[in-house]
Order: structure tokens, then sequence, then C-alpha cells
């Protein structure tokens, strides 16, 4: 009988003839000049997991330069600097490319059936250009920084600000096109290489959720791209676009920034619907409640979400009306959301369910994001937004979503995958310590800032209203323990890479083609091209349900 | 056989599919390139909206003839390069391959021309700097657009030239063949960035004259 | 001012707060049901627990997955023509507002009180009536934010964006700058002193003898030389600025404009933009003449300009 909840170690697991993708040339060349898929994720996890700590140690000084209303930590400068760095870090050197260009790589072609992807050296070209990237904003951070806030509003960009803007803007240019590149190369690898059987309702919800991501990808990216572009034209050669003296309009580049940025939220969302959606359907043994509904609700999230920029404009001075279609749109893509909410609720019913850690960090994105989710209805409500918006009201929302959704969703995906990719397993009560601790430093500090917007404590102040502190510090002490939730996967995933017990093919027991394949993979993913006859997540009779706790799948989704 | 088997990369099952991948690829791509020019576009509707008669004015100071020369030059780069795609479908590798380098050689004298044009434009004082000619509020961001619409497509232009020459080399060492990839993609791309200079042409050279 | 309460100070804070309210018992409603469902099912269908499992009942697909997605959808509608309608009442002010000039500049606040009233990060105001901020700002985007009016509103650079509200007590309450604006954002904060219509009228006594808003105008509407053309018995055939306020002015393209502060304000900087049917575009711009300091009474008395009955 199988533990309940420890992932299964077999040592009798055939040696596959072929050595492992790991295995698979030992010289660095190797490595940076590959075109595998699975090596190409995991450049990207070394270089997204070197700025996530990059953009959380600006956080960190951040929270302590607010543990007090006039401290001197701190210069204003120095302050807005790190703000700054903190925002375009994590926003486009980890949040963008976290899920898609890691588990994203990783998995699509393995859970597709296919070699790879449909371009691999343009996939190798995309980690490059996302080093290129990378190298200007390091450049850029050497050089004194950028004070203009990770949105670059004009005209305090492109006329007033003394810092680095253009090596800033340049550096997210270019991984702007690492970023759409990705998302051609997925979008051509989900259309043209899915195995024989693999229909596009047999597809996993996670392929569903990328390939929807990979839209978004490919249509706002370049909105953003011309966007910084005309801000560096601007700056740097005095070509007059937003400057209101010359009869330039300032909130032309709002519209621009947001018709990105806000379908920018969803690329980094929908990826962590489609890890948990796995996760839960694996560690609840069922299958996924109302499979169809949770497709068409990426795809209307990802056609929605292209209309609903406006609302962070409610009180920039556009149109009244213009606002009352755009806080109509926010309601309705909202509708989407819900139903994910309670399909995946939906999905617990009636199974069998594992308390195994992805599954705890699952859990903990369903609550992260329910809360969230429903923060973002107040703001898309026209007379709160005017009261909260550019307050901590706003912070706290989007960090729900954006920390306490997708990165709990890429740790979850991560613990969940990392048998998989790494072919050990990693210690699963730190990973459950770990997850906790996640959950609830993530609480500690972003739920007094919804007390604080609601008090109207405006962003990006360096110093504040004593009346403000109680808060501050509340957050600023929750943000220890996340910020030893954060450092603790770091460490024993490490150790687990040397010490952590081999694991098997399919050490969960979960359907989906990447479990068919050896753990880790081999250089071509399968021995035998696949062939699938089955939907997706059977893992049990849809007529008599999962009557025994840690009960197969019923049958190997790829008959070879 | 073994040389199609060479040239087959590593995901795909088979040179048709392989093909056709590439294709969808680019046109994915060209999807990705509206958006881009498209946000270039609002900049230019945003404020044609808000300075009509401003942008008007300033529209008539660009060079109609240098601008029509140009136009006629794509277009005609769009029909050799249509030809070499063709060519090379039918079996015709001398053809294609006279094609491609008329191609390059339009596409060069496109930008030779606009050399030209940007040299007369600045001595007109047409760069919006402190020295601008015109003095109408919108006049500059009208200026603003020309300078980095034709820049940004020009660099496409050159971007195109680089995958003719690509097609070019390969070409006279005979690995071009009949419905390759390279060869259809490249054509597509070119397409797009003549489409593109049309639009163009009718935003800054049109819209002062009619 | 204390960490737990913030006042409401405006009928808008009372409408906002109502909303607010009742957003947060709804969703938390929503909340705890999703987590109660969570805690519930992780809790009974937990591996190897007694509980039945068996097949989804015949009832529970298909009709559950519409039935939750209209309901939502609904609730949602029924969300949204709430706020808004509240909103769209809450954001016309009315046409006799008691009218207050702000112009923002990196990192202060300048106020403008009609009478004539200078003042820097303070803001005077009475209460009961509707009062009308118009706003610009010198520089970059700023925004003028008052959390015990539960209101805010960008100041941008070369137009004018409006912001009403009545007061609802007397008292001093905060106000920040909310949009990102370089350096000492942090300290673009200052104050807003509502007093009772009397106390205002009180205050406004108080204050050194000078001239109002709209006599300040006079001066540099003289001193720019405006009367040249726009005079009594000038020999250039200028527009008549007597009673232009308010009124729907022809343009020379076709169509009408309401000659509200915006358009006085581009009329002066930008008079080619929009020219008045029947007058050639001879006027000269006043860009970079005329700050912003200046054009807020120059346009303050062309608006009190009427016709001699």
């Amino acid at each position: 009988m199988r533990d309940t909840e420890t992932p299964q170690a077999a040592p009798e697991t055939p040696k596959p003839a072929k050595p492992s993708y790991l295995a698979d040339g030992h010289t660095v060349a190797s490595w940076i000049f590959t075109t595998d898929h699975k090596r190409i994720a995991i450049l990207y996890a070394l270089s997204i997991t070197v700025f996530f700590f990059i953009g959380g140690a600006a956080a960190t000084l951040i929270r302590i330069q607010l543990f007090t209303p006039h401290n001197t930590f701190l210069t204003a400068g120095q302050y807005n600097r790190l703000f700054t760095l903190h925002g375009v870090v994590m926003v486009w050197f980890f949040l963008v490319p976290s899920i898609p260009t890691t588990l994203g790589n990783f998995l699509l072609p393995l859970m597709i059936g296919a070699k790879d992807v449909a371009l691999p050296k343009i996939n190798l070209l995309s980690w490059w250009l996302y080093l290129g990237g990378a190298v200007l904003t390091i450049v850029c951070l050497v050089c004194g920084g950028v004070d203009t806030g990770w949105t670059f509003y004009t005209p305090y960009s492109t006329l007033y600000s003394n810092s680095c803007v253009l090596l800033a803007a340049a550096g997210v240019f270019v991984v702007g096109f690492s970023s759409i590149l990705t998302g051609v190369n997925f979008i051509a690898t989900t259309h043209m290489l899915r195995a024989p059987g693999m229909t596009w309702f047999r597809l996993p919800l996670f392929v569903w959720a990328i390939y929807a991501t990979s839209i978004v990808m490919v249509l706002a990216t370049p909105v953003l791209a011309m966007s910084l572009l005309l801000v560096m034209a601007e700056r740097v050669f005095g070509l007059p676009v937003f400057d209101p003296r010359f009869g330039g309009d300032p909130l032309l580049f709002q519209h621009l920034f947001w018709f990105y940025s806000h379908p920018a939220v969803y690329i980094m969302v929908l990826p962590a619907m489609g890890v948990i959606s796995e996760v839960i359907a694996s560690e609840a043994r069922r299958r996924v409640f109302g499979y169809q509904a949770m497709v068409y609700a990426m795809v209307s999230i990802a056609i929605i979400g292209f209309m609903v920029w406006g609302h962070h404009m409610f009180v920039s001075g556009q149109s009244p009306y213009a606002s009352v279609v755009f806080s109509f749109l926010s309601f309705i893509v909202a509708v989407p959301s819900a139903i994910k909410v309670f399909n995946w609720t939906a999905t617990l019913y009636r199974g069998q369910i594992r308390f195994a850690a992805p599954m705890l960090y699952a859990l903990g994105f369903l609550g992260l994001f329910t809360v969230g989710g429903l923060t973002g209805l107040f703001l898309a409500v026209v007379p709160i937004d005017v009261a909260v918006h550019d307050t901590y009201f706003v912070i706290a929302h989007f960090h729900y979503i954006m920390v306490g959704g997708t990165v709990s969703a890429f740790f979850a995906g991560l613990h969940y995958w990392w048998p998989k990719i790494t072919g050990r397993l990693y210690p699963e009560w730190w990973a459950k310590f770990a997850a906790i601790g996640m959950f609830l430093g993530f609480n500690f500090t972003f739920f007094p800032q919804f007390i604080l917007g609601y008090l109207g404590m405006p962003r990006r102040y360096h110093q504040y209203p004593a009346q403000f502190q109680i808060w501050n510090v509340l957050s600023s002490s929750g943000a220890v323990v996340l910020a030893a939730a954060y450092l603790l996967p770091l460490v024993y995933l490490m150790w687990s890479l040397f010490a952590g017990r081999r694991a098997n093919a399919n050490p969960w027991d979960a359907t989906g083609l990447e479990w068919t394949t050896a753990s880790p993979p081999i250089r071509d993913n399968f021995e035998t091209p696949p062939r699938v006859e089955t939907a997706p997540y059977d893992y049990h009779d849809p007529d008599i349900g999962p009557t025994q706790p840690n009960q197969p799948p019923r049958q190997p989704q790829a008959a070879e | 056989m073994s040389q199609s088997a060479q040239l087959l990369h590593e995901p795909w099952p088979d040179r048709p599919r392989e093909t056709e991948g590439y294709v969808f690829a680019m046109w994915i791509f060209l999807a990705t390139e509206v958006l881009f020019f498209g946000a270039l576009m609002a900049f230019y509707a945003v404020n044609r909206w808000a300075h009509p008669a401003a942008v008007k004015q300033a529209a008539a100071h660009s060079d109609f003839w240098f601008g029509t020369i140009n136009t006629a030059i794509l277009l005609t780069s769009s029909l050799t390069i249509a030809t070499a795609d063709r060519a090379l479908e039918h079996g015709l590798p001398r053809l294609a391959r006279v094609a491609l380098w008329l191609t390059l050689a339009f596409g060069l004298a496109f930008l030779l021309t606009k050399g030209f044009e940007y040299r007369k434009d600045l001595e007109d004082h047409l760069w919006p700097g402190p020295n601008f000619a015109l003095v109408a509020i919108g006049a500059r961001p009208f200026w603003g657009f020309y300078w980095i619409a034709t820049a940004v497509h020009a660099v496409h232009v050159t971007i195109g030239l680089g995958l003719i020459v690509r097609l070019i080399i390969l070409s006279h060492r005979r690995m071009l063949r009949p419905r390759q990839a390279s060869m259809t993609v490249t054509t597509l791309y070119w397409h797009f960035v003549d489409v593109v200079w049309v639009v163009l042409y009718a935003l800054l050279y049109l819209v002062g004259r009619a | 001012m204390n960490a737990f309460y913030l006042p409401q100070a405006s009928t808008q804070a009372q409408a906002e707060d109502r909303i607010f309210l009742t957003l947060l018992v709804l969703s938390g409603a929503v909340l705890l049901l999703v987590l109660a469902l969570v805690v519930g099912f992780s809790i009974r269908y937990r591996a190897g627990s007694k509980a039945r499992r068996g097949p989804l009942p015949a009832w529970v697909s298909h009709e559950v997955e519409i039935g939750w997605t209209v309901a939502t959808l609904f609730l949602f509608l029924f969300l949204f023509w709430w706020t808004i309608s509240a909103q769209l009442r809450l954001q016309i002010p009315p046409a006799n507002a008691f009218e207050i000039h702000v112009v923002a500049k990196q990192w202060m606040w300048k106020v403008q009180q009609p009478s004539g009233v200078r003042e820097i990060d303070t803001l005077h105001a009475p209460a009961g009536i509707p009062v009308k901020l118009v706003m610009t700002s010198q520089d970059v985007i700023h925004s003028f934010a008052v959390p015990a009016f539960r209101l805010k509103q960008d100041v941008l650079p070369g137009r004018y964006t409006e912001m009403s509200f009545q007061a609802t007590q007397p008292g001093t309450y905060q106000l920040f700058c909310d949009q990102y604006c370089g350096l000492d954002h942090s300290r673009m904060t200052g104050q807003v002193v509502i007093l009772s219509p009397a106390d205002y009228a009180r205050w406004v006594a108080a204050q050194p003898e000078g001239d109002s808003l709209a006599a300040q105008g006079e001066a540099i509407f003289a001193s720019s030389g405006c009367g040249g053309c726009h005079g009594q018995g000038a020999a250039v055939h200028a527009p008549p600025l007597e009673d232009l306020y308010g009124s729907d002015v022809p343009l020379a393209g076709g169509g009408f404009v309401r000659a509200d502060e915006g358009y006085i304000r581009d009329a002066i900087l930008q008079p080619r933009k929009n020219i008045p049917a029947g007058y050639e575009p001879v006027m000269p711009s006043f860009q970079g003449a005329l700050s912003e300091d200046q054009l807020v009474p120059l346009v303050a008395y062309i608006k009190s300009l009427k016709a001699k009955p």
C-alpha cells in the first residue's frame, strides 16, 4: 500500500536505453547553445531565479524603509529607484516569463507528445534575448538605476527624470521580443506538433493555458514595445510624441501602456490557472470539473482581457463615458475567473484528496486568488476606484493576484514537476512547511495593505504620515516570514538535486503524456512517438468515481 | 533522400509539415508586427484628431516625389520576390536567383532614396528640434511620427534585405529547393514590409495634398 | 487622523462608503462560501475517508455550471448598473458650483481662490455647497487626492481636469499627490480646510487686501495686449469675448464647440486649433508667454466678461 501523501520512490525503474536530457552533453556550450526545450527551460529557470531574488532584495529594502514613517534609511532618490527596480524586474524579468518559459517550455512538447517546440532555434534565441535585456537592465542598475516607476508614465519619463530611463526601457523592449518569440513558438507548437489522437479537447488544461497566454503575448507585447520605442525617441532624440507643449498627448502613453499591461496580468495568471488545474486534478484523483467550461473560460479571459485596459485610467482624465464602458467590461472579464474558482472547488467534490506540497500551494492559490479577484471587483467599480486608485489597496490587490496567485502556482508547479524535471524527489515535509509559511507570510504582509489603501495611503511614498505606521509595521513584519518562506525552497530543492531520492516515471500516478516517459526524459522526450486515445484527466471511471485512495489512472493516456 | 533528411529539423515528422509550420509561425509573427505598427498608427490618429489642420499643413511639407518613387520601387520589389517564389516552385532556380538579386537591388535603392530624402528633410529643417521650420501646434508630433515611422520601417527593410541575402547565398550553393520554408517566409515578410510602406505613403505624403 | 478611522467628509464619501460596504459584505460571503467548500471537501473527501464517492449526481454537471455562470453574470451586471448610476449622478457638477483653481508643480499645490487669495499646499473651501476644482499642472502628471472625500483626480500638464465635491463637515483633511511625480513625490502633501460658509467668508475677509482673480486677470489682459484686438473699437476683426463662457461657438470648419475653461485656454495657447466661423486665423499663440499661474486669472477674467445690457 502506498503512503498516502509522499510521492513514491521506485528504485526498480528500468534504465532507459538513451541518456536523459541532463546527461546528454556536459559542456557549457552544450547548455547555452542547446536547442532542447528542456535545457532551455532550465536556463530560463536559473535566470529568473536570479531576478526573483534581485527583485526580492529591492522589496526587502522597501519594507525596511517603510517600517517607520519618517525613516531616513533610504533617501527619496534611492527609494524611488528601488520600487522601480522591484517593479521592472518582478514584472518583466520574473512574472511574465516565469511559468511559460520554464514549466511551459519544459512541458508543452511533452504534454502534446512532441519531440521539441516548433522552432527550437528561435526558442534559444528567445533566451538569449532575455539575457540581452537582463544585461541592459543590470547595466542600468549599475549606472544609477531608473526612477520612473515600472509604468514609465510620460511626461515624467521623457522630459523630467534624471535617471537611466533609456537603458531600462531598452532592456524591457528587448525582453519583450523574447516574450513575443516564445509566444509565436508555443502557438505554432500547439497547432502543428500535437501527437496523433491529441485533439484540441484532449489537451491538458495547462496546454490550453499556455496557448491562451501565447496569444496574449503575441498581440499585446508589440504595443508595449512600440510605446517604449516612442518614449525612447522622445527622450533621446527629442522627437515630440507625448509632450503637451507641442500638442502631444501624455494620456496616449497610458492607453498604449495599459493596452499591454492589463493583458500582461493575464500573461502572468493564465499559466498559473493551468498549473493549478493539473495539480488539483492529480491530487484530488478526479477529472477536472467542467473541462470544456475551463477551456472556454481561459480563452474568453484572454480575449476580453484586451478590452479592459481603461480601468487603470478612471482618474486619469479620460472621458467619463469611456470609464463606463471599461467598468462594464471589467465586470464581464471577472465572470470566467469566478467560474474557474468554482470549478476547481467542485473538482474536490467526491475526490480522494491527497495533501502533498503541490496541493498545499494550489489550495493557497485558491484562497489568495479568490481574495485578489474579489478586490479586483472593487476596483472595477468607478466610485471605489476613484477613492482607492494609486493607494496601497491597489498594491495589495495586484500582489494577491500576481504573488499570491502566480507565484504560489509557480511553486505548486515547480514541486509537482520537480521529479520529472530533475529525476529527484524533494523533501516533502520541508516543502509543506514552506507552502504554509508562504501562505501565512503572504497574508500577513499584504492584507494590512488593503486597510492602508482604504485609509488613503498613496503608493510610491518614501515617507508617510504617522497614522499609517501600525499597518506598515504589520506588513513589514509579515514580509520577514514571507522572505524566509521564499528562501526555503531554494535550499531544500538544491539539496534534493544531490541527495534527493530518485523518482520513477510517474511518482504522482498522474495522467498526461509527460508522465509516460522517463524522469528525467530523454533528449527526444519519448522512446516511441505516443498516440492518444482517451480524454484528459482519466483518473477514474466517470460512472463509478475514485473509489480507492491512490487509485492509479484508469489506463495510460498514451498507447505506445 | 539523404539530403532532405539532413535538412529536416528536429521536431518535424516530414518536410511539407515543416514548411507549413514555419509559414504558420511567420503569419503569427506578422500579427505581432501589425500590432507593433498599430500602436504607431494610434499615435498618428490621436495627433491628427487633435490637430487636423496643423497635420494637413505639416504633411504638405513632405517630399511627394521621393515618397512616390520609393512606393514604386518597393511595389516592384514585391513583384520580383513573388517571381522568385513562383520560379522556385516551378523548378526555375536560375530565374529565382535573378529575381532575388533584383529584389535586393530594389531594396537597396529604396534605402538610398530614403537617405537622399532624409538629407533634403534636414536641409528644410523638418527635424522637430530647436530649428524646426513649422510653428503650428501638432506639426511637431506629425514630424516626430514621420521620423520614427520611416526609421522603424527602414529597419524592417534592412532585416528583410538580410533575409534576402541569405536566400541568395543558399541559391548560389544550390541549397534552395522548391517549397522551401525560408523562401516563402521571406516573401511573406517582404510583402508585409511593403504593405506597411503603402499605408505610410498615404499617411505621410498624400494627406497634405488631397 | 488615526490609524483605524477615516472621516467621511463629503457626499461622495457617503455614497462610496455605501457601495464599498455592500461589496465588502457580498464578497465576504462569496469568500466564506468558497473557503467553507474547499475546507469542507478537503476534510470530507480526504484520501481514504469513509465518505461516499461514486459518480457525480446527474443534476450536478451541466445545470450547476450554467447556473453559477448565469448567477455570477447577473450579480455582476446588477453591481455594474448600481455603481455606475451612482457614479454618473455624482460626477455631474451643478452649474453654480463654487470654483477654485489649482496649479500643481513638482512638488507643491498652488491654489487660487476666486477672491484672488493664493495659497500653497492648503486649500480652503466652504462646506455644504458644491465646489469645483479646475486643475492643471506645470510639469508632470500629479493627482489631487483627498481620502476623507474618497476623491482623486489626475492633474495633467497642458489641459484642465475637474473635480467636484460637496464637503459635509468643517475640518482639516489630508491632501496627497497620488500620482508618482518624481523625487519628492511623498512630500507633495497638504491639507484641505473646510469651513462653514460664514467662517469661509470671514477667512477670505481676513486675508490681506488683494484683487479678485478676475481683476488680476484684467491686468494680465491689458499687459499682454489682448485688448489691442479683442477690446472695444479695435481695428482688427477679432471675436468678442463677452458672454463667451458657456456658449456654443460655431467653428470655421463646421460644427460647434462648447466654450469651457479648456476651450478658452486652448484659444489662448493654440489659436489655430479651433477657429471660430467668420474670423481670420491671425491670433498669435501665447504658448510660453504666459505661465499657468497667469493663465488661471486670465481665463477667470474672460469667463467673467458679460455683455452690457
